[in-house]
């Protein structure tokens, strides 16, 4: 006989087994449709393998496992998929989430299953392959992949192999018929775990209330080296840690798996789906449900096809929803209500519980704590409920954190037995909810400080590489001019004295005075040619102010302390520019209207040239600007708008002063004008 | 005589070990920058959005840790408001409306047939979670976006909306169960004769 311990606190609820257990597994059948979610399992939802459209086989994988910790899912019957959508899952939130839909053909055909006579002769590598594509997720309630957990964990050994018969929580009696019907094909799916883990030792542990069950797995057992072990009733011995601790007398550490100190959970369920797996090449398509409750006129253990709608198999067993039944996914103390009895039945659902509410009866109103301690008393995990309690409600999470909230299994055996009908496990469930918000958003505030940081640094960067590259360029520019300046000086010939250099430049002078002149006399009349120049005179100066004004608008941003100079040199050249035009507007001649067509066709039609080759370059701009500056761009397009004006206007002047020299005349000035003012 | 000059020597002695000491290690030990900062810096929610007025989550810790108020962070609402009353142990005043009104997460969505491929949004995201190149269709990193805002405002062609945060059923957590009923209980027998007196 194995010396057994005892675990802290846990209940004793009403079990209410032999509602279900009295008859044999019967078959569900197949129903019309089958909603297969993709996520029925702890990590990654899998990955669709099939399309509307397709036909698959019974045990045809239709869904592929996504990373590390994920499980595959297969058709559970053969037909055809119609729809890959979102659906009402099986989930406390009552949201949807991603399902295949199968429309059945009733002809339940499988498809080519690789079957395997002796799995000694396979490699524990290989084995675990095969459970892997079989999709096999613990069967027990939580739904982590069995491939991931056999697969031998950081060096540690197993040295104790546990198949968890239990079944504590009251109404479930799908394992316990289990084991009384395919007590055999569990055996063998133990054996084969112990095949790929080596353990020292293989327990199969079963409470003392299925004296039946305990029996078939004895029969089944004899020839090996598994052992039965009958341990108490008592809720939650089923629990992982409960039941480790219940059988080896040691305590999973705070934070760490079972198999951190040499100790392996595994459904006896997931066992024989293991066994499935290994010898028929069966994946995991199907599992034993208990239908219960009092709401349910044939209550009893079904083997149920998974995705098949709750409300379709719950009414073949005879529910009939009267007002105030509910129905709950998994037992009385940690299941579910479920909202919508559409959804469907997944790899972890292993009861139905249609209850009135007179059987189950809601909760009363939660009264004031009265500190009574029992809760304590009733902790399976060795906590401190009451405190928790205070933490949670206070929204206190660190403090719930340090009272190791992480530790809490939530199996309710602190509700139960509350005095003050205070719902404990919701106020845990909603902390351990927050906890997680909270250290998500935290992380992700982390994570945008950190790119805000870095783009900030690299805006800096990028900065520093402008500023250093101008700076090269004004060097560049410097150097050249300097250059210039040289070659100049030594073209000149070198005027030795200041007063040399002033008689070149008189000579000059005097050399331009007499070219002018000539060019007076040559003309015969001193009034056109004065016209002419003063209209070169103005074109120059226009050209002189516009240099000003771009130069001055880029020591605005560049050299601020050559600004003021520069914003003097511009307003002196725009008076000039202005005297000129004044000068031009008074001349006779201009008054006259007796300019040759010449002189003001051609201002016209440079005009014209003038400003497209304007507008052109503004286009490029924008066009640069449109990739490099784009907070630029949206003036540039405005001035580009106004420049396309100012070219129609001058291309409407010149075809004007085609038409009519007067006219021509009239316009080319206020054309002028506009010009002028444009600039400044 | 000589005690009292020997205790003199003594304690003067012992300053000048202490001093060298604390000298020493207020060089060897200095804590760069400001610890306080970084600590409100945490508690802010890093969305950079610059409601408060600051640019910046890290520039408005600054702040606060000279003297500025607590309440102007919108996007942290009451729940940084307390956090930060407690760490700065001053406190905890309502949300200043004039910065914003405490809305829930979002997450910017650009509705990308309308994208003209401007550039404009990738500049104001102050996290880089737009991506996309010069005339080509942009998008949001929707894991990386902090719903700022910022974005919205410099699109030329409107195609950003700011959509809140659903739920899906993997991020979703139970609800806070409902407090205690305030008691209107007629437990006690003077409770009825208060009722009936009323």
């Amino acid at each position: 006989m194995r010396k057994l311990w005892q675990f802290h606190g846990g209940i004793h609820p009403d079990e209410r087994k032999s509602l279900s257990n009295q008859s044999p597994i019967t078959q569900a059948g197949i129903p019309e449709k089958l909603y297969i979610p993709l996520q029925q399992h702890i990590g990654a939802p899998a990955k669709a393998l099939v399309s509307i459209g397709d036909t698959v086989l019974k045990g045809q994988k239709i869904a592929e496992a996504q990373g590390k910790i994920s499980v595959s899912i297969h058709a559970s019957s053969s037909g055809k998929v119609v729809d890959i959508s979102n659906h009402p899952v099986p989930h406390p939130s009552g949201m949807l989430d991603l399902c295949i839909v199968i429309e059945t053909d009733g002809k339940d055909r499988w498809c080519e299953l690789e079957t395997c006579d002796d799995y000694s002769t396979l490699q524990p590598a290989q084995l675990l392959e095969k459970i892997r594509f079989a999709g096999i997720a613990g069967m027990g309630g939580a739904g982590f992949p069995t491939e991931v957990k056999l697969h031998p964990p950081r060096q540690s050994k197993v040295n104790t192999l546990i198949l968890n018969g239990a079944e504590c929580e009251p109404y479930i009696t799908s394992d316990d018929v289990l084991m009384r019907e395919r007590a055999q094909e569990i055996i063998l799916g133990m054996e084969i775990m112990a095949y790929i883990l080596e353990p020292g030792e293989c327990i199969i542990a079963v409470e003392d209330n299925k004296p039946e069950a305990i029996a078939a797995l004895k029969t089944a057992a004899a020839l090996t080296r598994i052992e039965i072990v009958t341990i108490p009733t008592k809720y939650p011995s089923g629990g992982e840690k409960q039941l480790i601790k219940i059988l080896t007398g040691k305590e999973v550490p705070s934070g760490h798996i079972p198999a951190d100190i040499g100790v392996m959970c595994q459904n006896v369920a997931t066992a024989r789906a293991v066994y499935r797996a290994i010898r028929f090449g069966e994946p995991l398509i199907s599992r034993i449900t208990t239908l219960t409750g009092l709401q349910v006129q044939q209550p009893g253990n079904t083997e149920v096809l998974i995705g098949t709608p709750v409300r379709w198999l719950l009414e073949k067993a005879g529910y009939a929803a009267r007002k105030q039944s509910r129905v709950i996914m998994g037992g009385p103390m940690m299941g579910f209500t479920l909202g919508n009895l559409d959804v469907p039945v997944v790899k972890t659902t292993n009861c139905l519980l249609a209850a009135d509410a007179k059987e189950l009866p809601l909760p009363p109103p939660a009264q004031a704590c009265i500190r009574c301690g029992m809760c304590e008393q009733a902790c399976p995990a060795d906590l401190l409920p009451q405190q928790l309690y205070w933490f949670s409600r206070a929204e206190e999470f660190e403090k719930a954190e340090q009272h190791h909230l992480a530790d809490c299994i939530e199996c309710g055996a602190c509700s139960f037995v509350c005095p003050s009908a205070i719902p404990l496990v919701q106020h845990y469930r909603y902390a351990k909810g927050k906890i997680r918000e909270q250290k998500l958003e935290q992380e992700k505030s982390n994570n945008a400080r950190l790119r805000f940081e870095s783009r900030q640094a690299r805006i800096e960067r990028e900065a520093a590489e402008k500023e250093a590259k101008r700076k090269e360029r004004a060097e560049a520019a410097a150097l050249a001019q300097a250059a210039k300046r040289a070659e100049s000086a030594t073209d000149a010939s070198e005027p030795a004295s200041r007063e040399d250099k002033s008689a070149l430049v008189q000579a000059a002078l005097r050399r331009v005075e007499a070219k002018q002149n000539q060019q007076a006399i040559a003309n015969g009349s001193a009034e056109p040619v004065d016209i002419e120049t003063l209209k070169k005179k103005l074109l120059r100066a226009q050209d002189k102010f516009e240099k000003m004004t771009a130069a001055l608008d880029s020591a605005r941003t560049s050299e601020p302390d050559r600004v003021d100079a520069l914003a003097k040199a511009t307003q002196a050249s725009r008076e000039a520019l202005e005297k000129l035009k004044a000068e031009l507007l008074a001349h006779p001649q201009n008054n006259e209207g007796s300019t040759p067509e010449g002189p003001a066709l051609e201002e016209l039609e440079s005009n014209l040239s003038k400003a497209q080759g304007k507008l052109a370059l503004m286009l490029k701009t924008l066009e640069d600007a449109r990739i490099n500056k784009p907070e630029t761009v949206e003036k540039l397009e405005r001035a580009v708008e106004k420049n396309q004006e100012r070219v129609d206007a001058a291309k409407h002047a010149l075809e004007h002063a085609l038409s009519s020299s007067r006219t021509s005349e009239a316009s080319s000035d206020k054309n002028d004008t506009t010009a002028v003012k444009d600039i400044t | 005589m000589s005690i009292v000059v020997v205790a003199v020597l003594a304690l003067l002695g012992l300053a000048v070990v202490f001093g060298a000491l604390l000298g020493y290690a207020s060089v060897q030990f200095r804590v760069e920058g400001n610890p306080i900062v970084d600590q409100i810096d945490q508690l802010l929610p890093q969305t950079q959005c610059g409601q408060c007025g600051f640019p910046g989550c890290k520039p408005y810790a600054e702040a606060i840790a000279n003297g500025e108020a607590i309440n102007k962070c919108p996007p942290g609402g009451e729940a940084t408001i307390q956090a930060l009353a407690d760490l700065l142990d001053v406190e905890a005043v309502p949300l200043d409306a004039e910065h914003g009104e405490e809305k829930g997460k979002m997450v910017a969505v650009i509705r990308e047939d309308e994208c003209i491929g401007c550039t404009k949004c990738i500049q104001a995201c102050p996290v880089d979670a737009i991506l996309g190149a010069a005339k080509q269709m942009h998008t949001v990193i929707a894991s990386e976006c902090t719903g700022c805002d910022l974005c919205v405002e410099p699109c030329p062609v409107d195609c950003i909306d700011m959509l809140p945060v659903t739920k899906t059923l993997r991020e979703w957590s139970w609800a806070r169960p409902t407090p205690l009923p305030v008691q209107n209980s007629n437990i006690i027998a003077t409770d009825k004769i208060d009722e009936v007196a009323a």
